[in-house]
């Protein structure tokens, strides 16, 4: 109860930033979007339909109750609803995102313990070194590479990420997966990192060399006793990651042409389209704290020394 | 007063020579070493440039686009003729200039904050953090797209960007470092001998927690390269005619599936030089500083 309130809390803050940002915009909206020859009469106009002719706190109330009951008011640029663009690029870029998340989780779980069954070793260094040099690599760099080497010489795999009207769901997976690779190497340091990390803390910890001595195989007991333990404080790691996923879309979704949340932000900051902008900023801000608050929940299942507030 | 003088002395000699031996030990770091000559060799490229490039990075030579790489043009040419070479090693400067500043603003901005939070703790620190998780919900391109469109596009704008969303991530490893620092005795001396709470926190407190910021600083250096050259990239960075790198991927990189790939490859390995180069930097500041 109370991490859900507190997610609330940070919500409602991002939502008077997200808000404040939207409105610092020089001038009025009908006068930008009409420009600067147009008759007041149509600017007037222009401003009193979308209601931007009306005191902040009223627009601002207006905003935020329009969002809790699911309307997201309409957008400047194409003068429809924003919801259902929102709701499409969602579904493309989760269909992105996971593409990405079934590679990388378990890449990166291997890879940490790995480097952490072989820790002090020429292998851990190699994992751990390039795990971290690939985490900081722009994604449009490594993405870049990529399309040359698999797109234009290769030519495993198509250079744009949009298939084919009508596809099914494999050849979405293979038009997905060039696109998904640079947010797997930002990723895979991270996850890497954090499951070495917690590899290590398990094999060192007294119930190990309970369960060695008790004659246990050895195999036995990092498959039943350390991973369990070590992949904790993995899972909050992947949740808080998400939110620099999305990050990545944005710049991933326009390299490869894919209409997804990060091209509607992109399209929307581009076209000044202030609606559409703030509800997808929005959204992306409300799916971080979603799983923020699904990591902790989890994490608190899975490990029975960990109890939250008044859950009992 | 008199009998304090050579304590103080020798504690200044015992910290110089803490100095001398953390630098000694940092460059027999072989990451450390590996990272800074590259890191070197950008800093040269971004104050040298005029005088090491073979070209006019500037000067369009249209009978001469898109050339192959060769011995007269090492990298090629672009779109406009332009020599790619003489881009690449003049794209060090702006980056080199906007990032360490963003990342000077932000280290200022975050250990402020740390520090407030940390020492205050209670009510302000509960207030404090709430904001700081408001803005780490939100990826940083996406907090810099929001603030862009609103301010128009501007280096200013960049700084303030990067100034702004890193700077939680700061005060979170200064908090960290001052609430370890919070209950240590010489605070507590400072406090009963009334010293002003700005004293204790920027006096007494600050010095004993640089080197985690330094360490942070050093990371938060490579991840603002990262930004400033993925603004540029989607158009709300550095703006032409910059020899940017981020930029002229940006210009270019519709040009690859027709197989001008020179136009490209050299700026890319020059950003992922850069950055790894930092890493290892912060790397092997990192390994010293815990042993």
């Amino acid at each position: 109860m109370k991490r859900g309130a507190l997610s609330l809390a940070t919500l409602w803050l991002l939502s008077l930033l997200v808000f404040a940002g939207g409105r610092m915009l020089p001038g009025n909206v009908g006068r930008a979007m009409l420009g600067p020859f147009a008759d007041q009469k149509a600017v007037d106009v222009l401003n009193h339909e979308m209601g931007t002719d009306r005191p902040l706190l009223v627009q601002y109330g207006d905003w935020i109750s329009g969002f809790l009951t699911g309307d997201l008011g309409m957008s400047y640029a194409y003068r429809s609803e924003v919801a259902p663009f929102l709701v499409s690029a969602l579904v493309n870029s989760a269909k992105l995102a996971a593409v990405a998340f079934l590679l990388v989780v378990p890449l990166g779980i291997l890879g940490g313990v790995i480097a952490a069954l072989y820790r002090g070793r020429a292998i851990d260094r190699i994992i751990t070194v390039a795990g971290m040099s690939a985490t900081i690599v722009p994604e449009f760099v490594s993405g870049i590479v990529l399309i040359l080497i698999f797109g234009v010489w290769l030519r495993w795999f198509p250079i744009s990420a949009t298939w084919p009207p009508g596809s099914g769901p494999l050849t979405q997976v293979y038009y997905l997966l060039l696109p998904s690779v640079p947010l797997v190497l930002i990723l895979f340091g991270y996850i890497a990192r954090m499951a070495r990390a917690g590899m290590i803390e398990a094999l060192d910890a007294e119930y190990t060399r309970t369960a060695i001595l008790k004659g246990l195989s050895y195999p036995k007991v990092i498959w039943r006793h350390v991973l369990r333990n070590a992949l904790l404080p993995t899972i909050s790691v992947i949740a808080t990651q998400t939110v620099y996923l999305i990050g990545g879309l944005v710049v991933i979704e326009i390299l490869f042409q894919y209409q997804g949340i990060g091209t509607l932000i992109y399209t929307a900051a581009n076209k000044k389209d202030f609606p559409m902008l703030q509800a997808g900023v929005m959204a992306v801000g409300a799916l971080f704290a979603l799983a923020t608050l699904l990591a902790d929940l989890l994490y608190a299942r899975l490990n029975p020394r960990i109890r939250y507030g008044d859950e009992g | 007063m008199s009998e304090a003088q050579p304590a103080t002395a020798d504690v200044g000699a015992i910290q110089k020579q803490g100095w001398l031996r953390d630098a000694g030990r940092l460059l027999r770091s072989p990451s450390f070493v590996t990272g800074g000559l590259v890191v070197l060799f950008w800093v040269a490229c971004a104050l040298f440039w005029p005088q090491l490039v073979p070209y006019d990075p500037f000067a369009d030579d249209l009978l001469n686009s898109l050339l192959p790489p060769s011995g007269e043009h090492w990298f090629g040419t672009d779109q406009l003729g332009r020599d790619v070479f003489s881009r690449v090693l003049a794209g060090a400067r702006d980056i080199l200039t906007v990032a360490p500043l963003a990342t000077i603003i932000s280290t200022i901005l975050g250990t402020a904050l740390g520090l407030t939070m940390g020492y205050f703790g209670g009510w302000t620190d509960e207030i404090l953090s709430r904001f700081v998780d408001a803005v780490l919900a939100l990826p940083t391109v996406i907090v810099a797209l929001l603030a862009l469109t609103a301010l128009g596009t501007s280096t200013y704008t960049v700084l303030f960007v990067i100034g702004f969303t890193f700077a939680p991530i700061i005060a979170r490893t200064v908090r960290a470092s001052v609430l370890a620092e919070r209950g240590l005795d010489y605070v507590a001396a400072a406090e009963l001998r009334r010293e002003n709470r700005l004293y204790i926190m920027f006096v007494e407190i600050l010095p004993n927690v640089i080197p985690p910021i330094l360490v942070e600083m050093t990371v938060r250096l490579g991840y603002s390269i990262f930004t400033v050259a993925t603004l540029s990239f989607i158009g709300f960075g550095i703006q032409p005619p910059s020899p940017d790198w981020g930029l002229s991927i940006s210009s270019n990189y519709g040009l690859i599936g027709g197989g001008y790939w020179w136009t490209v490859v050299f700026d890319s390995a020059a950003i992922a030089s850069l950055v790894i180069g930092i890493n290892l930097m912060a790397d092997g500041i990192q390994s010293t500083l815990d042993d």
